[in-house]
């Protein structure tokens, strides 16, 4: 599972590479999420995968046995998207006011501000 | 004791909150926000002393045991980081009173303003790599909305490259934390610090890489600085002044907390790459700002350029430099807050900062232009001001350790450095106003305006006169980040 979840990380972060390094304002917003999933497939799958085995503590027991999913990763995850959600709400309503600036899809543009 | 380290967090956000309950109430809203940003510098002293007395301190917050839970340690070099944001928070606080317009201040400038402080003292506080990285995003939301505020063509345009860029150095910071935890079961600093203590190992190397791209983007490093000049000069001074002082400086203390802290074991490849970075910024940023006529894109670049001499000492690596490097860190963010500041009083009263359009400030401002010399002569490293100490500590301990090719960079940089604040000088100041004297009435430069100018300036002389006693602060922090073992048993409370 892990092999699988690998390739398909790797394949993401690619995806979303070549979606930012295009000149499409609608291409970039699309790479950002994609980069923002990726990173969370990936903080999942590094910290190792348990099937079935829910952190929960039996009624009476002490402490948990061994095989178990460690809770900490899925944590981190929810909140990494909470606010990649937040930034990327944020980036939505931004690259519009720049399109409705620029009447353009074309990220080339926004260089014009900084020629000498 | 341990809510001394909580209150540089807790008073920004209380502010943020009052500001915002505050609402319709312009003059309540801007006592607030000076309010808060002088008991923010209050905190930071009162942090500052107990640290100094009584040795690095440590917080788990709710509780929770390092290093399950999230811990707040406060070394000296934290406890400085946060003075000196305190200062720099109150001065902008200031001066943004006459700077940011009623519009703005009816879009919470003030609650955004405090947000963005207590991002930047929580990044300075935190002792946990994951909590490092949710300051960071408090910081950037604030920062987001700060660059963006006001919705001018230019600023909408460099948010967008502002936003891109950082988004995706956050991503890339998470992609670290995910492998960190994968492999070593921790994100506590000082834990991670034991785990990977001594031992070379592929993964540790590819995650300090990794994190010198991600803080090297916000920091604003070669070859990764381009967003910065490409955004910085858009909003108004107030919010480009306190991103030239603090923001980037947030991304060179996380680089200098975890090249001391965690990656540490193989400073031949690391550090020796730093001082390679180091120096092709210091270069590329004075050379860029050669080319600039207009003064915050001018000093956008000298921003690029001073980060890498901040960075050079990290990766010189021996107590001396790293003591030069928090030495050169103060001076700088004192120096470059000023000049922005100074660039916004005399876009007030020229109404511009175009370097080709204005002139005969010397004339009409003669103390104006005196305040402009003070951190220009300081960041060009003159003496007896700060930026002249900051430079010669620096030499003086790559000359040490005979790394030659940082020496002469850093000289040559220098007089580059001397060159373009010569060129503000001459085209702004010295040469005649190209308006004519048709251009009739003088406005006069706010009170508002002047007074952190003054106030910064003041401190860049006291610590050009004084230099001892920063210096002394300076080796002490450099001494606990060098030999990080106070700092692990602050927070796990054990020695290792």
């Amino acid at each position: 599972m892990e092999t699988v979840l690998a390739i398909v990380i790797g394949g993401l972060y690619a995806i979303s590479f070549y979606l930012m390094l295009r000149r499409s304002m609608v291409k970039l917003i699309l790479g950002l999420v994609l980069f923002s999933q990726a990173v969370n497939l990936l903080i999942f799958t590094a910290a190792g995968l348990t099937r079935a085995q829910p952190p929960i503590l039996a009624e009476g027991a002490a402490a948990l046995p061994a095989p178990y999913a460690d809770p900490l990763p899925q944590a981190l995850i929810l909140t990494a998207i909470v606010i990649s959600f937040g930034v990327l709400a944020f980036t939505l309503t931004l690259t519009r006011r720049a399109h409705a600036g620029l009447q353009d899809d074309d990220l080339d543009e926004l260089g014009r501000s900084d020629r000498l | 004791m341990k809510i001394a380290l909580v209150l540089p967090i807790l008073i920004p956000l209380l502010t943020a909150i009052a500001c915002i309950l505050a609402g319709a109430s312009r003059a309540a809203q801007r006592g607030l926000s000076v309010l808060g940003a002088g008991a923010l510098l209050a905190a930071g002293l009162w942090l500052a002393c107990g640290v100094h007395a009584g040795g690095i301190q440590a917080v788990q917050v709710g509780n929770w045991p390092a290093p399950f839970g999230i811990t707040l340690v406060a070394d000296l070099f934290s406890a400085i980081m946060v003075v000196v944001a305190g200062f720099v928070g109150l001065c902008v606080a200031i001066f943004a009173l006459a700077n940011i317009d009623p519009a703005r201040e009816r879009f919470s400038f003030h609650p955004l303003y405090h947000v963005l402080l207590m991002g930047v003292c929580g990044a300075f506080l935190t002792g946990d790599l994951f909590n490092l990285f949710v300051w960071f995003e408090v910081m950037l939301m604030a920062s987001f909305v700060l660059i963006a505020l006001g919705g001018e063509r230019p600023q909408i345009e460099g948010a967008v490259k502002y936003l891109t860029l950082n988004f995706i150095s956050s991503g890339l910071f998470l992609t670290v934390l995910g492998i960190l935890y994968g492999k070593f079961g921790t994100l506590n600093m000082a834990d991670l610090a034991v785990k990977l203590s001594g031992q070379q190992s592929g993964v540790a190397l590819s995650s300090a890489m990794l994190l010198l791209v991600a803080f090297g983007i916000k920091a604003g490093l070669f070859p990764l600085f381009f967003w910065l000049p490409a955004s910085y000069h858009t909003p108004p001074v107030a919010v480009s002044a306190i991103f030239a002082g603090l923001l980037t400086k947030v991304g060179v203390y996380a680089l200098v907390r975890v090249f001391t802290l965690i990656f540490t074991a193989d400073p031949a490849t690391t550090h020796g790459l730093i001082v390679i970075v180091s120096v092709l910024t210091m270069v590329t940023g004075v050379l860029g700002a050669a080319a600039q006529y207009e003064m915050r894109r001018l000093l956008g670049f000298h921003i690029i350029s001073q980060i890498g001499y901040i960075t050079l000492g990290l990766g010189l690596f021996t107590p001396a430099a790293v003591a030069a490097s928090i030495f050169f860190l103060v001076h700088n963010i004192l120096a470059k807050t000023n000049l922005f500041l100074i660039s916004g009083a005399v876009g007030h009263v020229r109404g511009t900062g175009q370097l080709k359009q204005i002139g005969g400030l010397y004339h009409d401002y003669p103390w104006l232009a005196l305040l402009f010399m003070i951190p220009a002569m300081s960041l060009a490293g003159i003496p007896p001001l700060s930026g002249f100490f900051a430079k010669f500590a620096l030499v003086k301990s790559a000359l040490a350790i005979e790394s030659y090719i940082p020496v002469v960079a850093a000289l040559a940089v220098g007089l580059l450095t001397l060159y373009s604040m010569t060129k503000i000088w001459a085209e702004a100041f010295w040469k005649a106003d190209p308006a004519g004297a048709a251009a009739g009435e003088r406005k006069a430069v706010p009170a508002l305006m002047l007074l952190p100018i003054c106030a910064m300036a003041l401190l860049t002389v006291l610590i050009g006169l004084f230099p001892e006693t920063l210096l002394g602060l300076a080796s002490q922090a450099a001494g606990q980040l060098m030999n990080p073992s106070g700092y692990i048993e602050a927070v796990l409370g054990k020695t290792p």
